[in-house]
């Protein structure tokens, strides 16, 4: 029974305080604890709520030429500073609280909903031995355990404001978030099983070759999952706009309002640089310093995430949840079997050239083969 | 053990972003699932009907426009076809021509628009809205040319059209005309594959053939239900019996197959303009309105006359007691009749086939309300 | 029971998408670039010729919306002295009867359509601003003046810029 903070921090493993011990075979981490913390407290807020700025420029330049039009121009050049002008409009409204509302709920929700973003921050590899915890040992347990925060204060913010609209959106993204962590997880734990490792600087450096190609099943698995957990189009029932208007955030006006979307486009980052970790190698790469790929890669993902936002229509409630059950839950557990066998086979050593083009065939023949089988469409069965 | 769980009435409108304007539901919801659909309207209710009966027959053009603003060009004609029909004037025939291309035009505008605020409702980020926007963007530049509005046009008169086509329009026309087909099968390649607007539209909002009549519906939404019914072929008015268009059906009368059957009609109607764009070079440049007194009074009399207007059945029926102004003007307006229908296609659906049922009716608020 | 591939039509949307990234956009930059509006433009203001108005209130009596005030007098030629001609400009819904109904060829369409104003009152445009030398005569109904107007700018036609 743990019941102090000491005996937290002394049931710590010890991997987890490691780089204050030996502070300077890294050569970034400070010395100090508090120093090193605080440094990199401030550091994660201000490299996050740089990028979400970044994000919100970049997804609505990007989508605009889409659209054939030419998005933000006004604020700076390229419109860069627009989500700046954004960031001071929201902060000056009125912060309306309905009056039914749970006061309570209604105000701990845009809390709850940042926090897991900067918590999971402290985890993620932007270099190496770099970040407020740089290595820690069971890195992508905590990402999974921290991101289900999210669901909760989604909840609470839909159910704290006492709107129908609200509550619908809030219900929808339970039933949603729920169904779709576990094809992700077991994406994950194929991922785990190759490397070894549940540390994410472990992970980034055992990939030689980038799991997107080694494991593309696992890939597609987390990507799509991975828009399920953003609330990004084609699964963005919790925020529809076309049917419950704004969703869970309807009642949030102000700064409470910006924080749900600190928290959606900081999500967005995490969940990036998460796939960036995971799939594509995240800081390697050639020529160019480790945090510019880092920030390359990131972007590139939400650059896929934005054009998938642009072309495609939402999924209907009952059909999103078959597709999580029906169609991700299985192939995501055939695809860990593969992957085992494929450790067993090569004795633990499946980072091989070998297995490139066998995975993306055996990953093609079950996206195809399995899709005979399930049908996305609800209702009636007729023909086309 | 079960579960005690309780219907909620959730208010939909008037203000919402997917209700075309100021319509209204009152839906009454089992979680998800759709139980009860009350529409209500009246919000843009604007009296054009008793408004009309204080002008005279030229004044109530510009009230035609705004009864069914997407396509404003069907409304004119309806009506212009309506008082002609009353007191028998004849229509020069290049004007019946010049009605005949911007009418079907405006058809294909309807339709696209029609299909990109369907998309839009199952929850696209507006682009195919855009995308189609960009054509009926062109379209209404032509427009302008012609009669110097975008979108109020207030084009026809009694007795054929206010101005002649201006030289220019030719060229442009014919240039619109040659690169509408590879853009049109851009649209197509984005929107009939894809596999979610598939399992959206597949089967959701049906509705009978059998309902369909009874409701009294009209348009692409009858023809989608599998009934064979277009006024341009069955009931030609003006000159449509010159040109040759199939009526296209769909099978299920699903949200699919109005879906379908707009996209299909578009290419219908583009191939309407080109046969009257080829016909009308052998008409000979003359008169484009027939010789009508200023202030017309038609004899004693009533007169009910239909168009097929892009939404369906647009009727306009007119008492005239022979004075300048009509004893009583009524609109057949069809997007408000195939309203009707929704409560049966959208009840024992969820929230989301509901929105996209309503879409696809293909509503517009000036002409649901007048 | 066929295999069925997956996804083919959603990788082609995306890829239509793509292809109108890559294309130069078609939207003006409105306050910068201007269009130059159709030479029949019913645009929103009506100029009147005083030199050609007999005060003879055929507009008047064409306007759906019974918009437009005349008031006349009787000069020394027992002809018609306007002393007032009022269009509200707030409620003129630019139908162009007015002017179609215009026996003397009097009355005209401006070009201009940047016109709003702080206040409902300000709309409301008299003989003296209607009458300005400032104004830009419309082709509506006046085919004498089309050759003379600019040719108006059409999508179609126009050179999509680059994306800047």
């Amino acid at each position: 029974m743990i019941t102090t903070p000491q005996e937290i921090i002394t049931r710590m493993p010890a991997s987890v305080w490691q780089p204050f011990d030996d502070p300077l075979d890294s050569g970034w981490a400070v010395d100090n604890f508090w120093a090193h913390w605080g440094l990199f407290s401030v550091g994660i807020i201000g490299f996050v709520l740089l990028v979400v700025m970044g994000f919100i420029w970049f997804e609505r330049r990007f989508i605009s030429p889409m659209q054939l039009r030419i998005g933000p121009n006004r604020c700076g050049p390229f419109g860069l500073l627009q989500p700046v002008a954004d960031a001071v409009k929201v902060m000056l409204k009125e912060d309306i609280v309905p009056n039914l509302a749970d006061k309570v709920v209604h105000f701990i929700a845009p809390i709850a909903i940042f926090v897991p973003v900067l918590l999971m921050f402290a985890v993620i590899p932007v270099h190496e031995g770099v970040g407020l915890i740089p290595d820690l040992n069971v890195g992508i347990l905590f990402v999974i355990a921290v991101g289900s925060i999210e669901t909760i204060a989604v909840f609470m913010a839909g159910w704290g404001s006492n709107n129908k609209y609200s509550i619908l959106g809030a219900m929808r993204s339970v039933a949603m978030m729920v169904s779709y962590e576990m094809p992700m997880a077991f994406a994950v734990v194929a991922v785990v099983l190759v490397t070894g490792t549940l540390s994410l600087q472990g992970i980034v450096q055992a990939q030689t070759i980038p799991f997107a190609l080694l494991l593309p099943m696992a890939f597609i698995l987390y990507f799509i999952g991975a828009l399920a957990e953003l609330q990004r189009t084609p699964f963005d029932l919790l925020e529809a706009e076309s049917e419950i208007i704004a969703g869970y955030h309807i009642e949030y006006s102000g700064m409470k309002f910006a924080m749900f979307y600190l928290g959606e486009y900081g999500g967005a980052i995490i969940q990036s640089a998460l796939i960036t970790t995971l799939f594509l190698a995240g800081w390697k790469g050639p020529f160019l310093p480790p945090f510019l790929w880092f920030m390359i890669k990131l972007f590139a993902v939400f650059g896929m995430i934005v054009w998938i936002r642009a072309t495609w229509p939402r999924v209907r409630i009952d059909q999103l949840m078959s597709f999580a059950w029906k169609y991700m839950l299985p192939l995501s557990i055939v695809n860990l079997l593969i992957v085992a066998l494929e450790v067993i086979w090569f004795e633990g050593d499946a980072v091989t050239w070998w297995l490139v083009p066998i995975n993306i065939v055996i990953c093609g023949a079950l996206l195809t083969g399995w899709a005979t089988f399930f049908k996305l469409r609800g209702g009636p069965q007729v023909e086309s | 053990m079960a579960l005690k769980t309780d219907l909620v009435t959730l208010n939909i409108g008037p203000h919402h972003p997917s209700t075309h304007g100021v319509f209204r539901m009152r839906v009454t919801l089992d979680g998800e699932m759709v139980r009860e659909v009350e529409p209500m309207f009246g919000y843009l209710h604007r009296g054009l009907e008793k408004l009309a009966e204080g002008r005279t027959y030229t004044q109530i053009i510009p009230f035609t426009d705004r009864l069914d603003y997407v396509s404003s060009m069907q409304g004119n004609w309806g009506y212009c076809l309506a008082v002609e029909t009353l007191a028998g004037i004849e229509v020069p025939e290049r004007a019946e021509y010049i009605r005949m291309i911007v009418s079907e035009l405006q058809r294909m505008i309807n339709h696209m628009l029609a299909v990109g605020f369907f998309i839009t409702d199952l929850g696209a980020m507006q682009t195919p809205f855009l995308l189609m926007f960009r054509e009926r963007e062109k379209l209404v530049d032509l427009y302008e040319m012609l009669c110097g509005q975008r979108f109020l046009y207030n084009y026809m008169r009694i007795g054929g059209v206010s101005h002649d086509l201006p030289p220019e329009f030719f060229p442009a026309v014919t240039k619109f005309m040659d690169e509408f087909p590879s853009y049109f099968q851009e649209f197509e390649d984005l929107l009939i594959g894809n596999e979610i607007i598939q399992a959206r539209a597949i089967g959701t909002g049906v509705i009978s053939a059998e309902q369909a009549i009874n409701y009294s519906m009209s348009g692409p939404c009858l023809r989608a239900a599998n009934v064979d019914w277009d006024l341009r072929r069955d009931a030609p008015y003006s000159i449509y019996d010159r040109f040759k268009f199939d009526v296209i059906t769909g099978k299920n009368g699903d949200n699919w197959d109005r879906y379908r059957v707009r996209m299909e009609e578009v290419m219908q109607s583009y191939g309407i303009v080109q046969q009257a764009l080829e016909q009308l070079q052998e008409v000979p440049p003359g008169p484009v309105k027939a010789k009508v007194p200023n202030l017309l009074r038609p004899p004693v009399g009533e007169v009910y006359v239909a168009i097929e207007a892009p939404k369906g059945e647009m009727g306009f029926y007119i008492v005239s007691d022979g004075s300048i102004a009509p004893y009583r003007w009524h609109v057949r307006s069809p997007d408000f009749i195939n309203l009707g229908a929704l409560r049966d296609m959208a009840i024992g659906s969820k929230i989301a086939d509901l929105i996209a049922t309503l879409a696809s009716i293909d509503i517009c608020l000036g002409s649901v309300d007048r | 029971m066929s295999l069925k591939p997956v996804g083919i039509g959603l990788m082609q949307g995306l890829f239509v998408v793509f292809k109108h990234a890559t294309r130069k956009r078609i939207t003006e930059q409105y306050p910068e670039e201007r269009l130059t509006v159709s030479r029949r433009t019913r645009a929103q203001e009506l100029v009147w010729d005083p030199g050609l108005c007999t005060g003879c209130a055929t507009c008047v009596k064409a306007c759906p919306q019974g918009n437009l005030k005349v008031t006349t007098s009787v000069g020394p030629n027992n002809n018609y002295i306007v002393e007032k001609f009022e269009n509200d400009e707030g409620r003129c819904i630019f139908c162009g009867l007015c002017v179609e109904a215009c026996p003397y060829e009097a009355l005209f369409f401006g070009r201009r359509y940047e016109r709003s104003q702080y206040s409902r009152g300000e709309l409301i445009a008299d003989k003296d601003e209607m009458s300005g030398d400032d104004k830009e005569r419309s082709a509506y109904f006046r085919p004498d003046l089309y050759d003379d107007l600019p040719e108006q700018t059409l999508l179609i036609y126009r050179k999509h810029k680059k994306i800047i």
